[in-house]
């Protein structure tokens, strides 16, 4: 393709607007949208993408769940049963957790955080998407083929045996292709970050969540093409036998495993990360506070990039690895928890003494609090030796996962989603129902993984398709938490719809924040800024006063988009 | 477009969410750095395989390192280095506005990365040809194995053997120092296909004159990508054909 063209394109795309124009009016059919180069536009495609994986996940989830009413299993068969635990696992990592915050409302947030008219690299964020599509249509296509049934570990030698085909080279293919994705949107962002701050916006002025985009590109960067080779290594190990992996080559299974886990255990970050980064922006404007300890929130971001890179091999205490390499895995996770444990209490600081306001985005940032806490304690125990050894692959590891990553970051999504809501659509949603929906979603969680820290400790091992008759109750329990759960979820489906087919238009700045995503308006402009706003500081909200529910807050200087 | 006249002169390839031309500059390179730096990971996890291989199996690569030809891979060393030294050129050229220079220093890189896809072709044909490939499918594991090879295929795999191992016992498993061989340069080989047919992309814009002073973005993050290429071969030289 000529350059010139392209340029031209580009320019074509971005044409001057009349100021009724939106981003979602500015142009219309299909084309526009599967060729847009809008990050608001590639972060909604992204959304609707990561929604129907969510579903999709959250599918396998229910059957699993509704299979497990019975000991001996009420509804598929075993090898059924393997296929949807795996599928679920995959599913919601590599396509909704992973990418999930960041390539949906980070691709949309972002440049308006930072005043700009669009990211680094528009043509780059649009191949990203297309790869990550890819990647999810490669996963779809492993339910169609034989299946996978390995975990979404995908652990040798079991997942590079010979009897396994099809499946596995589309899992490990679908991987690669997400994986090279998600590098590329973490280097948009960083680029972005760096090269497009307006100059009145120093490091230490920008809003928390874009230093959380931030660290978390620096993982997704570094970390991510580890797993690339890794899954090629496991891809050409499968076809041409090389002997890395595989014992009956003289290959070293447990190598495989090192290098799965120097990728999956920051993945965790890339999934939590952002989650923090948008509970310090809700819990700061629903305070009416500003963020406390503001540096040590953005360099604990940093920190927990960086020292999470050197936790990996506290998923392997049992796989034989060397007592000292345990015991220093171990005390370097005990340590990783330090930066996380900051942020927990400068978000408390934050509320402390606050005008609390409990809008949806900050119930759920409430709900976030008891999750990740549950969550983070309980991780105490599987990082200390003595316990893991008795606690490795029972139900105690699933609860623990279950709470820090999806249900923390499940709600902190749902926080950013409802938060960025009025700005993405221009629509406000019932708030009444909306909250009923997050308490349904926090109460269902718990009821669903709370039991099974119970039957971990127990001793019920994870991924078995039927259990002893004395796990009945617990499981029982469990299931029923899924269903309400659910129901939550699907209430929040349709109050959002409801939203867009009859929300009240939202204004500019409905909740009174102060970051610059709020000051242009619902929803944004084409370029996003008719011009660029004044640069006062993510978290001053003196200069902002409430008009009315419908007008929301302005700006009290004078200026208003 | 209709209402609009194209940014002519040098912003003509100014992108509308940038304010200038050194702004714009300024994120394709903290860009390319960054996917420099998942460039580096990328093999990193290979350079670790080979770290962990050699450390537990040394006899191994003492064994494999005579069916490398150290001459051969000696003479792509300096191809590569001379095609890094004609690429940083050709930046030096783009920012002169030296139009000559600029298309004469592209298509000698160009060439100097197909010489050295070259020999590797020879090096490739060669063991390929002895049956000395990858992982199970290597010829010395499967001489012992009743029924695994034709005894054409025997007599091929002995005769090409080097004279060095001729009195040295033959490590297990031999064909994963082979794997590692043609995962490594298999990989950097397609990275040089990759940079060859960014320098076909750079020469045709060259040829057009879209470069110049202030505008020589693309001829700078090429030639950062083929450096990042040549330093990768730098490490894999030595690791593969001198230090067996």
């Amino acid at each position: 393709m000529v350059a010139a063209t392209r340029t031209a394109e580009l320019h074509q795309g971005h044409e001057e607007t009349s100021t009724h124009d939106n981003y979602l009016t500015h142009a219309h059919g299909w084309r526009s949208w599967i060729f847009s180069l809008d990050h608001k536009r590639i972060g909604i495609m992204y959304l609707c993408a990561i929604l129907i994986s969510l579903l999709l996940g959250g599918v396998f989830a229910l059957v699993i769940r509704l299979h497990l009413w019975t000991p001996e299993g009420a509804l598929v068969s075993n090898h059924t049963y393997n296929n949807l635990f795996t599928l679920h696992g995959a599913v919601m990592i590599f396509l909704f957790i992973i990418p999930g915050i960041p390539a949906a409302l980070g691709n949309f947030v972002l440049p308006m955080q930072l005043g700009a008219k669009d990211l680094a690299f528009p043509r780059l964020n649009l191949l990203s998407f297309y790869l990550y599509c890819i990647g999810a249509v490669l996963f779809l296509g492993v339910l169609l083929a034989s299946g996978i049934d390995t975990g979404w570990t995908l652990y040798p030698p079991y997942s590079l045996e010979g009897s396994r085909g099809l499946g596995v080279l589309l899992a490990l293919t679908g991987t690669f292709i997400v994986g090279f994705s998600s590098i590329l949107t973490g280097l948009n962002f960083m680029a972005t970050v760096h090269s497009m701050r307006p100059k009145a916006m120093g490091w230490f002025d920008m809003p928390l969540f874009l230093w959380a985009l931030f660290a978390t590109g620096i993982i997704q960067v570094v970390a991510t093409p580890v797993l690339g080779i890794t899954v090629a290594l496991g891809f050409l190990e499968r076809l041409f036998h090389l002997g890395i992996f595989m014992p009956e080559y003289g290959g070293d299974p447990v190598l495989f495993q090192h290098f799965f886990w120097f990728y999956s255990h920051p993945a965790v970050y890339v999934m939590i990360l952002p989650a923090m980064g948008i509970v310090s922006e809700v819990v700061s404007v629903f305070s009416r506070k500003p963020i406390f300890g503001y540096r040590f929130i953005a360099m604990s971001s940093i920190a927990i990039a960086v020292v999470g890179f050197l936790v990996w091999g506290h998923h392997m205490f049992t796989s034989g690895q060397s007592k000292w390499t345990n015991i220093i895995f171990s005390f370097l996770t005990f340590f990783v928890a330090v930066p996380s444990a900051i942020k927990v209490f400068n978000w408390l600081a934050t509320m402390y003494k606050g005008d609390i306001r409990l809008k949806t985005p900050m119930v759920y940032v409430l709900g976030f609090f008891g999750l990740f806490g549950v969550g983070g304690l309980t991780g105490i125990f599987l990082g200390s030796l003595a316990t893991d050894v008795a606690l490795h692959d029972t139900y105690f590891v699933v609860a623990h996962f279950h709470f820090v990553m999806v249900g923390s970051v499940l709600t902190a999504f749902l926080a950013g989603l409802h938060y960025w809501w009025p700005k993405i659509t221009g629509k406000m949603y019932d708030e009444r129902w909306a909250r009923v929906a997050a308490i349904l979603v926090m109460v269902g969680f718990f009821i669903t993984f709370l039991p099974q820290f119970l039957s971990g400790l127990q001793g019920m091992p994870r991924r078995y398709a039927t259990y002893l008759p004395e796990f009945k109750p617990l499981h029982q329990l469990s299931t029923i938490g899924a269903i309400v759960l659910a129901s939550g979820m699907f209430l929040d489906a349709w109050v959002l719809w409801v939203s867009l087919r009859r929300g009240k238009a939202a204004p500019a700045n409905p909740w009174g924040a102060a970051s610059l995503e709020w000051a242009t308006p619902s929803p944004p402009t084409h370029h996003n800024f008719d011009e660029t706003p004044p640069i006062t500081g993510p978290y001053n909200y003196d200069v902002l006063e409430e008009v009315s529910e419908e007008a929301g807050w302005v700006r009290n200087d004078g200026w208003n988009p | 477009m209709s209402s609009h006249a194209k940014p002519s002169g040098d912003r003509r390839f100014l992108q509308v969410h940038f304010e200038t031309m050194g702004a714009q500059l300024a994120a394709s390179k903290s860009g390319m750095w960054l996917f420099l730096a998942s460039e580096l990971l990328f093999f990193g996890g290979l350079f670790t395989a080979y770290a962990v291989y050699r450390a537990n199996h040394p006899d191994m690569y003492h064994y494999g390192q005579y069916f490398l030809d150290w001459r051969m891979g000696a003479i792509n060393t300096a191809v590569l280095i001379s095609s890094s030294l004609s690429a940083a050129w050709s930046v030096r050229a783009a920012q002169l506005g030296d139009t000559k220079t600029l298309k004469a220093t592209l298509w000698l890189t160009l060439l100097l990365a197909g010489a050295f896809l070259v020999v590797k072709y020879f090096e490739y044909a060669h063991k390929i040809e002895a049956g000395y490939i990858w992982g199970g499918e290597h010829c010395v594991d499967n001489l012992k194995v009743a029924g695994k090879l034709t005894e054409h295929q025997i007599e091929h795999c002995l005769s090409a053997l080097p004279p060095e191992v001729a009195h040295l016992p033959i490590p297990e498993h031999m064909g994963r120092f082979f794997s590692i061989y043609f995962v490594m340069t298999g990989l950097h080989g397609l990275h040089v296909l990759i940079g060859m047919a960014l320098y076909v992309w750079l020469l045709r814009r060259a040829g057009r004159g879209d470069f110049g002073p202030k505008y020589f973005g693309p001829v700078d993050m090429v030639a950062l990508y083929w450096h990042i290429v040549d330093m990768i071969w730098i490490f894999l030289f030595p690791l593969l054909y001198l230090i067996g």
